[in-house]
């Protein structure tokens, strides 16, 4: 019998690449399994493809340190030896972090997504908001933060408190930025552009979404069992 | 470090596809500049998916990089969205590599694939902020240098090209480049340099030509501007064709394009002679490429793209004597690593069907036939070398075989049309749907029935082609000639299982002017561009009212090029280019064609048209054998 290897890819996008949308990175990477011989498994039928699951989709323009994506292979030697091939056949803003093996009871990258974490810069360097610390806090404090978030047949109001699982100012190199973990999940998804834009109208300050550039940090499952406290780590943490 | 791009990032998020504008593809060629002597800026002037699935600029990109003192960038016409962005900023237009200004560099080479694109030249000439018209570029300008089976007549456009590159680029870039290097380091002008590429073969410099013209508005003569200019431009061509520069790291982009593919490029030239068929002319004599030289290609570079779709491309892949083996070949490997298969247009016997069920759907694919005309007798005058039981009996087979779609592709307003020629197309499809019925047993149809789509075209008269003497149709006659088509398929018993469709007439009657057109239409096609046309291939920004006033006020009449009949002794405008056959011989077949006779394809008989002074062709070899 063929045995299945299931293999989790951690991979950092960023510089012009994040000018790339989800669509477009499915199919560089199956490109790029080719170029790097990686021994896939493909579906059957008559146009097979390779069975590869990615986990939460990035938006254009956000760059990421945390992208994952699930592959079946029938064969590999070491994760490391795997690791390089696929960074040898990469292009700049593509680098692949970590290469897993993942235990057979574990789901698939797109199931497993609970959280994921965010960094916003402004781009020009300090946020044009006075005192951001203090209001972020204040911000956060509310019990609500209710948006109205445009769907194509309707507008609904929407709460995005419950969703938002730490949102604070953290520095990089002595610049403020905002940090938040938010709701990843595909029932209750945040963006983290609503967060943003939210606070920028609490502080009455015109929100540029062009102004601001988002990372995402890490992409996150929940190990904890059902009606437990929140145990997040990141998807490649589940490995071996 | 990351690479500076032309465009911010507030610009990149409104335009639609920002991956179009930002380069870093797989394969794509980064170098230093300090290291380069050249920097050449290669142009397919559409948008994106369409000029980066185009193989000639993969060649010419590859081997222009291969050589260490040239880099070669992309460059594509900005989609309209962009195009208006980046006149309100006055954002010089820009190579994807570098994301530096087209400007700036040494060589602008634009490839020149259909008539409908010239006004996309002026785009990409505009945006990048060179002066439109070559007499007034100063010394620091790019040298714009044009190619491509539309260089084949470049008379319309000659006033914004510097020098055309007649025939196959493979031969004569290095020396052009080495005299432009030569001329640069010596301090030589521009006009010197043009001066010297004017004496390399296949260099043509539209700048020191100009023609006269007689009362009647035909060519009188071409009066020479700079003396040492040749009188003719012999195009230049690759006999070895297994040997040449082949793109084995082709460039690949993270957008799905209309070619999203590996090519391999099989054979050049065509043996069959089909009278309307201009490439069939031009690449004359045909080359093919060594079997095992291509296995080579095909495992390398699917290796080197990632890609999952393999296709061949030749003018008629059924014609290439090693074509068993090469697909053998390529179902045996392709399959393993799970490569579909693209097969070009084969004509339908055993043999291919054989092949198509190995690699396609059955169920999902379409057969596709391109009798191009109604009746044998057309079929005779246009040298289509298939006739209707072949078409009958290609059908019969593959419905055996499990398809139940078909395509046929037909010309209308071909030289010497009746209403019997049209409503043979009619007739021809019903046969075929009838084949159908007839073959297929009731209990063994998929769906019960047959799908035939019925597709013309206007017949478009082209330069170096027998029909080059040939009147062309006005709109309204081609609109004519659609809806009796339309009637006769209306008319048929199986019209059910008939789908017709046709094209816009409009579009046809101005690439008709400019297949034949001279340097009074450049007046026309500058004015068209001043009043906004761009994107004339894309039917939702073709505005045929705009160019018809532009006709209208430039004193330029669309009849005179279309319509009109051309004597035997007319100077056409692309008579000083020597494509290898002979005018003599196109005139011979345009006598035969109006007389109905068929001329047998090259390995059968050859028709002395004058490639075989290249030194090959299946003509040449079969002498050679003789001889042996």
């Amino acid at each position: 019998m063929n045995q299945i290897i299931k293999i989790r890819i951690k991979f950092a996008k960023y510089g012009t690449m994040k000018f790339i949308g989800h669509l477009d990175i499915m199919r560089f990477f199956q490109k790029a399994i080719r170029r790097a011989d990686i021994d896939i498994r493909y579906s059957g039928g008559f146009s097979p493809h390779q069975i590869m699951s990615f986990a939460a989709p990035l938006g254009v323009g956000i760059e990421s340190q945390g992208e994952y994506l699930d592959i079946e292979v029938n064969s590999i030697t070491t994760t490391e030896d795997m690791k390089n091939a696929l960074n040898q056949t990469m292009v700049p803003g593509i680098e692949i972090v970590s290469v897993t093996v993942l235990p057979d009871t574990v789901k698939n990258a797109m199931a497993s997504v609970a959280a994921a974490a965010y960094r916003i810069a402004y781009k020009e360097g300090i946020f044009p908001i006075e005192n951001m610390e203090q209001k972020l806090q204040e911000f956060y404090a509310k019990e609500q933060i209710l948006v109205t978030k445009e769907t194509k047949k309707s507008t609904l109001e929407l709460d995005l408190k419950p969703g938002i699982y730490e949102l604070k100012v953290v520095k990089a190199d002595a610049i403020p930025e905002i940090y938040m973990l938010v709701d990843a999940s595909s029932s209750g998804n945040i963006k983290p552009t609503m967060v943003l834009g939210a606070f920028c109208d609490y502080c009455n300050v015109k929100f540029e979404p062009y102004s601001y550039q988002i990372t995402r940090v890490d992409t996150y499952t929940n190990l904890a069992k059902e009606g437990k406290p929140r145990k997040l780590v990141p998807l490649e943490a589940v490995g071996e | 470090m990351t690479r500076k791009l032309a465009l911010s990032d507030e610009i990149l998020m409104q335009v639609e596809k920002p991956a179009r504008y930002i380069g870093n593809e797989v394969n794509s060629v980064i170098k230093e500049k300090d290291k380069i002597d050249v920097r050449f800026a290669m142009c397919f002037p559409d948008v994106y998916e369409i000029g980066m699935s185009h193989l000639g600029i993969q060649i010419l990109y590859s081997m222009f990089n291969a050589w260490e003192d040239v880099w070669c960038e992309r460059v594509y016409s900005p989609w309209v969205d962009l195009d208006k962005i980046m006149r309100e900023k006055n954002i010089p237009l820009f190579g994807l590599e570098s994301q530096e200004p087209i400007k700036d560099m040494d060589f602008l080479g634009i490839t020149i694939q259909y008539e409908m694109c010239y006004t996309n030249i002026l785009q990409v000439l505009d945006l990048a902020q060179i002066p439109l018209l070559a007499k007034d570029r100063g010394e620091d300008m790019p040298i714009v240098i044009g190619g491509g089976p539309c260089s084949y007549n470049p008379e319309p456009i000659a006033p914004f090209f510097d020098l055309f590159y007649i025939g196959e680029g493979e031969t004569q870039y290095r020396n052009l480049l080495d005299v432009y290097k030569e001329n640069k380091k010596s301090g030589g002008s521009r006009l010197e340099f043009l001066q010297k590429a004017s004496q390399i073969p296949g260099i043509y410099v539209p700048g020191f030509y100009e023609e006269e013209y007689k009362e009647d508005g035909t060519i009188q003569d071409r009066k020479k501007l700079y003396d040492k200019a040749p009188d003719t431009i012999l195009k230049e061509i690759v006999m070895e064709v297994s040997d040449t520069h082949y793109p084995m790291k082709p460039v690949v982009p993270f957008i799905k394009v209309t070619q999203d593919r590996v090519v391999l490029e099989i054979q050049r030239g065509c043996i069959r002679g089909c009278r309307f068929c201009q490439a069939g002319q031009l690449y004359r004599p045909v080359r093919e490429r060594d079997v095992e030289v291509l296995k080579k290609y095909a495992v390398e570079m699917l290796k080197n793209t990632g890609h999952e779709e393999i296709s061949l491309s030749s003018l008629s892949s059924s014609d290439y004597s090693q074509l068993n083996e090469l697909l053998d070949f390529l179902i045996h490997d392709c399959n393993e690593k799970h490569i579909n298969i693209s097969l070009p247009s084969l004509r339908i016997d055993a043999f291919s069907l054989d092949v198509m069920s190995k690699v396609q759907d059955v169920k999902k694919s379409s057969l596709t036939f391109a009798p191009e005309a109604g009746s044998q007798r057309l079929r005779d005058v246009i040298n289509k070398g298939l006739t209707e039981e072949v078409i009958l009996k290609g059908a019969a087979l593959a419905f055996e075989g499990g398809w139940t779609r078909v395509k046929l592709y037909f010309m209308l307003g071909l030289p010497n049309e009746t209403e019997e020629d049209i409503l043979g197309i009619g007739d021809l499809s019903n046969k075929i749907a009838a084949t159908f019925f007839e073959t297929v047993p009731k209990d063994k149809r998929v769906n019960g029935k047959v799908q035939i789509v019925t597709s013309t075209s206007f017949f478009i008269p082209k330069p170096f082609t027998p029909f080059q003497w040939a009147r062309m149709c006005t709109k309204e006659e081609f609109l004519e000639k659609a809806y009796q088509t339309k009637q006769g398929i209306m008319a048929q018993l199986n019209q059910k299982s008939i789908k017709y469709n046709w094209h816009e007439a409009d579009v046809s009657v101005l690439e008709g002017i400019f297949a034949r057109g001279d340097r009074k239409v450049a007046d026309v096609i500058l004015k068209a561009y001043e009043k906004g046309c761009i994107f004339d291939s894309w039917s939702e920004y073709f505005h045929n009212d705009v160019w018809m006033n532009c006709f209208e006020k430039c004193g330029v009449d669309p009849a005179f090029y279309t319509t009109r009949e051309r004597s035997e002794d007319e100077i056409f405008p692309w008579d000083f280019l020597d494509c290898g056959v002979t005018k003599e011989f196109l005139l011979r077949e345009w006598k035969k064609a109006m007389n109905e006779t068929v001329s047998p394809n090259c390995r059968s008989k050859c028709q002395g048209c004058g490639a075989r002074r290249f030194g090959g062709g299946v003509c040449f070899e079969s002498d050679n054998q003789n001889q042996n």
